[in-house]
């Protein structure tokens, strides 16, 4: 609806669309059945992409956007928001995604980056984007670039936790640092961040980031969602640890609840009773330095 | 009963605290924590029918409706919500929780809403909304992938219109909205709803916060006063 009384697309609409997604917990699905199944458990949305990370891994070669067909397949499937992710820098697959209407745009370094030096001016764009990050330096950059929500990259397709955590605890713990300074001590932090002043001065202040904080990358488990919730993530992307697990219809329900239910131990015991056998899965640390994702962006 | 975490320091009123409750399954609840924090509200997030106990008010937030409502159904909290709406305290609802409410889900309001109705969120927008009750400028209303509300039934009040349809809506305690007052810097619509919770009783909210501050106070108020203001 458009008249000269409503303003589109704000970015105020924008990030709070991701306010409505917290606490949620979005999982990636490759065609309309697993979204459905994915709906069915509970998932806050859906990532829409052709491959989920850890059969890029296995499969090699350029990893691309998805074939629009099979996202609006998706679309017409489920009532829930539908993400899908552009490559690094490709603002032109970004404007093919917009044009299909897709609710939520993740920047992602799961795809092969199409520019080393530029991240997609998300300003230029109705749809919202959420961008992955390291530190804070990271997301900060991505917010001055637009993003409207943020997720802590981890290692995707690994089914590994520990850059999840890695990262999520960097990003906190930059901010507490961040809010501990004095105003005359913000333009250097800045400086070291490489982020942009106002953003740091707004940080320092309210000591939390002006958007959504979500983490990703290497969740298998409800246990490994309660403890990503824990240490300060308000949300939970679940990529081939849902799908690519024996029973990806109970795990999907197991982890929604375990999501909720993070601060309670009984609860996430009982969502971890029965799933029968996760992901299979790689060690991080053993990844090849061409291999690692987190590493794509700046 | 599940407890208010020690560190909200809700503020007193006439010897007693509002205790409000924020459903937070999945959704928006963050923001409108933060505002009631702010006004003095002690809040309990609401996960499971144990934690409605004792509330004086309670918010519904916006969210993904189909993930709030199967989250209702694992928890069992359908019924209870339903109890304490019928109980006649004040409640604020906001786009899912709106929908959560009308004939299709809990019935609790009669009013119909059909999901999405402006489009997906490339289509989600701002708009100035006059509110009948709310004096001054209009209120910046956010409309997230918001529901329309298509229908209301007798003894629906209509607060605010936009484009002719109904998107701020009221029935005796409970208060629903399309749009997110919470995700504005404009506190009218919520400190109108904090306003209205009457003030707990002591023995109540107070026990599982403070016990020392509970008793002196309790000794220090006529026992009429503070039964007359949890009414």
């Amino acid at each position: 609806m458009t008249n000269e009384l409503t303003r589109e697309a704000t970015f105020n609409v924008k990030a709070g669309m991701a306010e409505m997604l917290r606490g949620g917990v979005i999982m990636d699905v490759v065609d309309a059945e697993q979204a459905k199944i994915a709906e069915a458990a509970g998932a806050a949305a859906v990532m829409a992409l052709e491959r989920v990370p850890s059969d890029i891994r296995r499969d090699g070669g350029v990893a691309r956007m998805s074939d629009p067909e099979m996202i609006r397949g998706i679309q017409q499937a489920v009532t829930i928001p539908v993400m899908a992710k552009a490559r690094i820098g490709h603002f032109a697959e970004a404007q093919v995604l917009e044009a299909l209407e897709i609710d939520y745009i993740d920047e992602s370094e799961v795809l092969t980056p199409a520019d080393e030096a530029n991240h997609i001016d998300k300003w230029n764009f109705k749809a919202p984007f959420v961008c992955g990050a390291t530190n804070l330096g990271e997301a900060l950059r991505r917010i001055g670039e637009g993003a409207a929500m943020i997720r802590s990259k981890g290692e995707a397709g690994t089914g590994d936790i520990v850059e999840a955590v890695r990262h999520m605890r960097q990003i906190r713990g930059d901010i507490k640092k961040l809010a501990s300074l004095e105003e005359s001590e913000l333009a250097s932090a800045a400086k070291d961040h490489g982020a942009p002043l106002e953003i740091v001065r707004d940080v320092a202040t309210t000591g939390t980031l002006p958007v959504v904080l979500f983490c990703a990358g290497g969740i298998a488990t409800p246990a490994d969602a309660a403890l990503m919730m824990q240490l300060g993530a308000e949300g939970v992307f679940v990529g081939s640890g849902i799908f690519k697990s024996e029973n990806p219809e109970i795990r999907a329900n197991a982890i929604v609840e375990a999501t909720t239910h993070f601060a309670d131990p009984e609860r996430v015991l009982e969502a971890s009773i029965g799933l029968g056998g996760a992901m299979d899965s790689l060690e991080s640390s053993k990844l090849a330095d061409g291999e690692v994702f987190a590493q794509r962006g700046w | 009963m599940a407890r208010f975490s020690p560190s909200e320091a809700g503020s007193r009123v006439n010897g007693g605290f509002r205790g409000v409750g924020v459903l937070a399954l999945q959704g928006g609840f963050a923001a409108h924590v933060g505002k009631l924090r702010a006004m003095g509200a002690l809040i309990r997030e609401v996960r499971t029918p144990a934690d409605l106990v004792g509330l004086d008010g309670l918010v519904l937030p916006g969210g993904e409706s189909t993930t709030m409502t199967l989250g209702m159904e694992r928890e069992g909290l359908a019924e209870p919500i339903t109890e304490f709406i019928r109980s006649g305290k004040p409640v604020l609802a906001t786009c899912a929780g709106t929908i959560i409410l009308d004939d299709a889900h809990l019935g609790l309001l009669d009013i119909s809403c059909d999901r999405n109705a402006y489009g997906r969120q490339t289509h989600s927008f701002e708009a100035d909304v006059k509110i009948a009750e709310i004096d001054g400028e209009p209120f910046t209303g956010m409309f997230i992938r918001a529901p329309r509300i298509t229908r209301i039934g007798e003894g629906v009040e209509v607060l605010a219109t936009l484009d002719g349809h109904p998107v701020a809506v009221r029935r005796e305690n409970l208060t629903a909205l399309t749009f997110h007052p919470e995700l504005t810097s404009d506190n009218r619509l919520h400190a109108k709803f904090f306003e209205s919770i009457p003030v707990g009783h002591l023995a109540e909210i107070g026990k599982d916060r403070d016990r020392t501050s509970a008793a002196a106070s309790q000794s220090s108020q006529p026992k009429s006063q503070s039964e007359g203001a949890s009414g």
